[in-house]
């Protein structure tokens, strides 16, 4: 399958020709020329899907893992090199599909939807960069492959979260989710050092072949009461953290809403977010070899689900909302791959939910997301006041929304129940705990979505003033029915005939019990948003002035955005780099003019001896030769 | 006659060209003919050299020539390459070739400035070509005396300050230098200059090496901008013209690194094997402290200067860490972040000759005005703040997966606290962009000025294509400068 | 009767040290270059006494001195035109006022 290079290749040449002629171009054409590569690129990935699932598998009735590519591309030593390849594997293709599907989407929708901006072509050059460093993350054949696309994608996020470069919010959240993201790498980056360092290797099948490699070449070394491969495996799972905005490092996401819709549906909700969940996915069987550190995932994701599930409820910026319930979500994917391990029932049933819950989640979110532009290309804000009884207006966005509200509140038959079912069952393996715990998060998710939806679509109609809302245009809401339809069908593919953690076929069985408790709580949940916002009424507010602390907390995100202007301003800035530089100015600066001005000193000194007049010299010099002839007949 | 020779040759013969020259086209035409004489003379360098090594020739120096030149002191006018210095000649040649066209309207004087400007290049060149002690270190005090000049008459602001500082502190090196190359001689038991000579059969005594190895580290650190001898670079790149800082934090500083490599440790292996950790704790403090205190600058080349020390330090440690790796990873740095730093300087230089204001605070929103800069100082703080497909990232991973390989935890301790330094970049490089670049516009005259001119974006290209080529395909560099260094790490692990 | 070699030691050892006396008190420059005249002529003298007393066979002494006239002939020559100068610039030949050089 050497053709799938070409889905790498694609994008990465249409950047470049977009990014240096683009400006050249008319904005149709460019938006055309991007569209259309990305359509080829969605046509091959199908291509590899299909062939990859349809071909036998190997005995043990696993997938086979293909490297149909791959390259030397640096070499460090004689065991470390980066490779650059492509390697198919079941979540690897999956995430292929995943990808092109929701970039096509959103090149067609933001064809419409950035129509007129000043600087469509650079848009359309930096979806195509995106693409391209996402497709080459997931299919990545080592660790640093795949850092090195990590940071790639990083990259684009920055540059697409500052697209409209001239307002001052979007330029300090593209700041400030590229430096939080890197301070995760960073996490990322030491883990995979310390990785390589033991196990002698980058590339991913080799430390699959041997999992407890890490393990077995550091035992007994221990770093502040936990063992180096607990160590090495949590930073690199904090690379991941960063990424996919687990907190406490989930800051920089709802900021990153600033940037176009588009790109907060494909980056920040369905691909990038996410790529903390594959790669824990990618290096599981290493996670297995260290369970305290799968416990720490569970531990994160879990607080993670509910922190944002609590916040998402209180906000008033649809994009945030929907911001926090991508957080909320992909914690959920989180805590399948933490309680995966150890499940009596159904081995490593919770990777399979996790993978799956990616699928769909991907294409709800990226849904709910495109969606939401229709909804803010219409009105003009992000804000929910500014919205209300848009049903009227926008019957397409309206049904689609609504499909993508009941996926996510787990309600069947639509994608979301399955998953999400599937996550609780895991869950409630691994103890009631955390079934509880996450059972209350998804009940609290359909409360947030459904408070969402009725606060745009119902409620009371604000004063529209002559500029009444109208439906979005057909480049913009053929991505939303298309999406729609997936999601009411995606439930149904049979996922862990493909997926599993051995890559054995693993056939999905709800669990009923589980099952009709979620139902039941989402039911209720929705009932109580009902209640609520159904239409314009004083509850809502009666409610947060009854639990004002609770609420204002919530609404000002628990105050951690705070905290951290707080540790970046006043401790680093302010206390880290101005002594330094003050000490560099004026100690070590200092002590170099200190030298100068004590020889200026000295020489000011000694220049007295110089008067000038030429007798002083005279008789000095005859002084002198007389001290040497007494001194040369003395001795 | 030893083609190598042209090096030096071409660069006086420019000099002979701009004194007949009469006018600025003149003036233009010889430089611009001298340097893309150089700049086709280093890739055929490079060319002969890899032809000569699939050939199969092993030798440490390739196209060696030694001629007597004061035969008491056995001092020889000696030349030879290795990969780590073809990549060096390359490096300078791209820079000296850019910066010419980023000085193309100097004023006032231009014919002097190309004058002295060649004089510099000189010496850079002679510096890398040369495999004899002496003939080094001449060249390196030919390189470093007209930057005293081209500071003091072409720079701006605190320039006489400036340049007095930089000179003294380089001469300070130097002096250190010299006692130390005097007592390489003298100890060596061979009484020859020769480097390669010296160290394949010469015998220091160690309590010597003990003594010469600090020496010529710490000279050779100096130019390096090792902590806490780095604080002409701030004040000395504030002040200096386009091209010469350019030159300057690109190549120069690059001697002070290639100077502590090919000399205080190819010599002494014993003593940096021994002597090695003192330094590494300085250099390692660059590296951060560089990065910190680039954080708070208001001045844009105040913060490329201290993100220089980092970066530099960045190198200096690299070389520290004494393994294969971690050395290429080095010579690779110093070549990324002469490209780069080359860039941001002649970016700056244009900025800063078109708004006439360096301080970040009275800038903003140039992306609306000069798109073709600012998407130029875009990559070069990408490439600076190691994004992978530009150079930065490979030479820092290289850094720091050569320097994790030490088998001794201080030192993977110590690359931990190194690898910080990739975060602060990033705070201190998205701060000037966002300032500086995005946002409104913060004067309105500043809405009038043009966009660069063709000469500008030359050069400005010329350099964003070597940072690309370097940072995408690096196999090929990473191959030529590994096969450089081995020698030297063969040397240091005999010396173990 | 032969005058004892002493006898012209003494002679030109007064003359030297009055010159000395002379070139490092006087504040004319005409006074200064007459001392310094006076030192030269001092070791004139020398040289020819010690080559008529200790090498009688030798000329070097002789030609020496020969040379060290005709050079101090000149060198007298440039003073002067230095002195006059001078004299044209500040309006007399005091040494003390020559201190442009100091510092």
């Amino acid at each position: 399958m050497e053709y799938s290079a070409i889905i790498l290749l694609l994008p990465l040449c249409m950047f470049l020709f977009l990014g240096l002629v683009g400006h050249k171009l008319s904005e149709r054409v460019a938006g055309i020329l991007g569209t259309l590569g990305l359509t080829v690129t969605a046509v091959l990935a199908y291509m590899v899907a299909f062939n990859y699932f349809t071909m036998p598998r190997n005995a043990e009735g696993v997938f086979k893992t293909l490297q149909p590519v791959n390259f030397e591309w640096l070499r460090f030593t004689e065991h470390l090199h980066i490779d650059l390849g492509i390697l198919l594997d079941p979540i690897s293709v999956m995430m292929l599909v995943v990808i092109t599907t929701v970039s096509l989407m959103v090149h067609i929708y933001s064809m419409g939807y950035m129509h007129g901006e000043k600087g469509f072509q650079r848009y359309y050059a930096f979806l195509s960069l995106f693409s391209f460093s996402m497709l080459g993350l997931v299919v990545a054949t080592n660790i640093f492959q795949m850092y090195i696309f990590w940071e790639l994608v990083g990259v684009s996020s920055y540059l697409l979260i500052g697209f409209y470069y001239t307002k001052p919010a979007a330029v300090s959240a593209s700041k400030k989710a590229f430096i939080v993201t890197r301070f995760a790498d960073l996490g990322f980056l030491i883990g995979i050092l310390i990785l390589s360092f033991f196990t002698e290797t980058f590339d991913f099948q080799t430390l699959m072949s041997n999992p407890t490699s890490l393990v077995s070449e550091t035992a007994g070394m221990t770093f502040m009461g936990c063992s180096v491969a607990a160590w090495a495996m949590a930073l690199i799972f904090m690379g991941g953290a960063g990424k996919s905005a687990m907190f406490p490092l989930h800051i920089w996401l709802p900021d990153a809403m600033e940037g176009p819709t588009p790109v907060s549906a494909l980056i920040h909700a369905a691909t990038m977010v996410v790529a903390g969940v594959y790669l824990v996915a990618r290096l599981f069987p290493m996670y297995c070899a260290v369970p305290e550190v799968l416990d720490l995932i569970t531990w994160v994701g879990a607080i993670t689900a509910l922190y944002a599930a609590v916040v998402a409820c209180v906000q008033t910026d649809i994009k945030r909302v929907l911001a926090f319930s991508t957080i909320s979500q992909i914690a959920f994917m989180m805590v399948a791959l933490g309680v995966a391990f150890n499940s009596d029932l159904h081995a490593g049933l919770g990777y399979m939910a996790s993978m799956f819950h990616l699928f769909t989640h991907a294409m709800f979110k990226a849904l709910l997301f495109l969606g939401a532009g229709c909804i803010i290309h219409a009105v003009h804000s992000n804000e929910m006041s500014a919205m209300g009884n848009l049903r009227k207006y926008m019957p397409v966005t309206h049904i689609t929304f609504l499909i993508a509200c009941l996926a996510i509140a787990g309600i069947p038959p639509f994608s979301g129940f399955f998953s999400k079912d599937e996550i609780l069952t895991a869950a409630f393996e691994k103890s009631a705990f955390w079934g509880i715990w996450m059972t209350a998060v998804a009940g609290l998710t359909a409360f947030y979505m459904f408070r969402l939806y009725y606060r745009i679509f119902w409620w009371s109609k604000p004063d529209y003033g002559h500029h009444t809302p109208h439906e979005a245009p057909k480049t913009m809401y053929l991505p939303l029915v298309f999406l729609a339809l997936v999601t009411c069908v995606a439930g149904f593919i049979p996922f862990g005939e493909f997926v599993s953690v051995n890559g054995q076929e693993y056939h999905i069985h709800l669990d009923w019990s589980v099952a009709t408790t979620s139902i039941i709580v989402a039911v209720a949940a929705i009932a109580l948003a009902t209640w609520m916002y159904l239409s314009e009424n004083t509850k809502p507010k009666a409610l947060a002035d009854k639990f004002r602390a609770l609420h204002t907390a919530a609404y000002h995100r628990f105050y951690m955005d705070e905290l951290y202007m707080w540790v970046t301003h006043k401790v680093i800035f302010q206390h880290i780099c101005r002594p330094i530089a003050w000490f560099d100015r004026h100690i070590v600066d200092g002590t170099m003019n200190m030298l100068a001005t004590v020889t200026n000193g000295v020489s000011y000194g000694i220049r007295k001896l110089q008067s000038g007049y030429i007798q002083w010299y005279v008789w000095v010099f005859i002084m002198g030769a007389l001290l040497i002839a007494v001194l040369a007949m003395c001795f | 006659m030893n083609f190598l020779s042209l090096f030096v040759l071409i660069p006086l013969l420019m000099m002979l060209g701009l004194w007949i020259a009469r006018d600025m086209k003149q003036i233009r035409t010889v430089a611009v003919i001298g340097s893309t004489l150089l700049l086709a003379l280093s890739v055929y360098t490079l060319v002969e050299f890899l032809a000569e090594r699939a050939a199969g020739n092993t030798a440490t120096m390739l196209f060696t020539d030694s001629r007597m030149w004061y035969a008491p002191l056995n001092i020889h006018y000696a030349v030879g390459v290795d990969g780590v210095s073809v990549a060096m000649l390359l490096l300078s040649s791209i820079i000296v070739f850019a910066g010419v066209f980023a000085s193309w309207k100097i004023n006032p004087l231009p014919k002097e400035f190309f004058l002295w400007f060649m004089l510099l290049s000189t010496g850079v060149f002679g510096f890398f070509i040369s495999v004899d002690l002496f003939t080094m270190f001449m060249f390196y005090e030919v390189a470093l005396i007209p930057m005293y000049l081209l500071i003091g008459v072409w720079g701006s602001g605190r320039k006489n300050y400036s340049a007095m500082k930089l000179t003294l502190m380089l001469m300070g090196g130097s002096a250190l230098l010299m006692i130390g190359i005097l007592g390489i001689y003298y100890q060596s038991g061979l009484h020859s200059m020769n480097v390669v000579e010296i160290a394949e059969h010469g015998n220091i005594p160690m309590n010597w090496q003990y003594f010469l190895f600090p020496m010529t580290f710490v000279g050779f650190g100096v130019l390096g901008a090792m902590f806490p001898f780095h604080t002409w670079s701030p004040d000395g790149h504030a002040s200096a013209p386009t091209a010469v800082s350019m030159l300057h934090a690109g190549v120069l500083m690059k001697l002070g690194g290639y100077g502590c490599f090919r000399v205080a440790i190819y010599l002494m292996p014993q003593a940096a094997n021994e002597l090695a950790w003192i330094f590494l704790i300085l250099t390692g403090i660059s590296v951060v402290y560089g990065a910190f205190s680039a954080c708070v600058q208001t001045d844009l080349k105040y913060i490329n200067a201290y993100s220089s020390v980092s970066h530099c330090g960045l190198v200096l440690f690299a070389i520290l860490m004494l393994n294969t790796t971690a050395m290429t990873g080095a010579v690779m740095q110093m070549l990324s972040h002469g490209l780069m730093t080359a860039l941001f300087f002649a970016l700056i230089g244009m900025i800063y000759g078109r708004t006439h204001t360096r301080d970040i605070r009275e800038m903003g929103g140039l992306m609306q005005i000069m798109p073709f800069l600012s998407v130029g100082y875009v990559i070069a703080g990408l490439a600076s703040l190691g994004l992978p497909g530009l150079s930065g990232f490979v030479a820092e991973m290289t850094i720091f997966v050569g320097s994790f390989e030490h088998t001794d935890t201080f030192h993977r301790v110590l690359t931990i606290v190194a690898c910080t330094s990739i975060v602060i970049t990033a705070v201190y490089i998205l701060r000037v962009v966002g300032k500086l670049l995005y946002g409104a516009v913060q004067n309105e005259h500043h809405r009038e000025l043009k966009d660069a001119e063709w000469w500008e974006r030359l050069s400005v290209i010329t350099l964003i294509v070597c940072v690309v080529a370097i940072g995408s395909f690096p196999h090929w560099i990473s191959d030529l400068i590994r096969e450089g260094v081995e020698p030297i790490t063969n040397l240091l692990s005999q010396a173990l | 009767m032969e005058i004892p070699m002493i006898a012209y030691l003494v002679v030109s050892t007064i003359m030297f040290f009055a010159g000395v006396y002379g070139f490092v008190t006087r504040k004319n420059m005409l006074a200064m270059l007459i001392s310094l005249e006076l030192m030269l002529n001092a070791a004139d003298i020398n040289f020819v006494v010690f080559n008529r007393y200790l090498y009688p066979e030798a000329l070097e002494g002789f030609f020496f001195t020969l040379f060290a006239i005709g050079i101090a002939a000149a060198e007298t020559a440039l003073a002067i035109a230095i002195i006059i100068n001078i004299f044209r610039h500040i309006r007399n030949v005091d040494v003390h006022n020559l201190d442009k050089m100091k510092y």
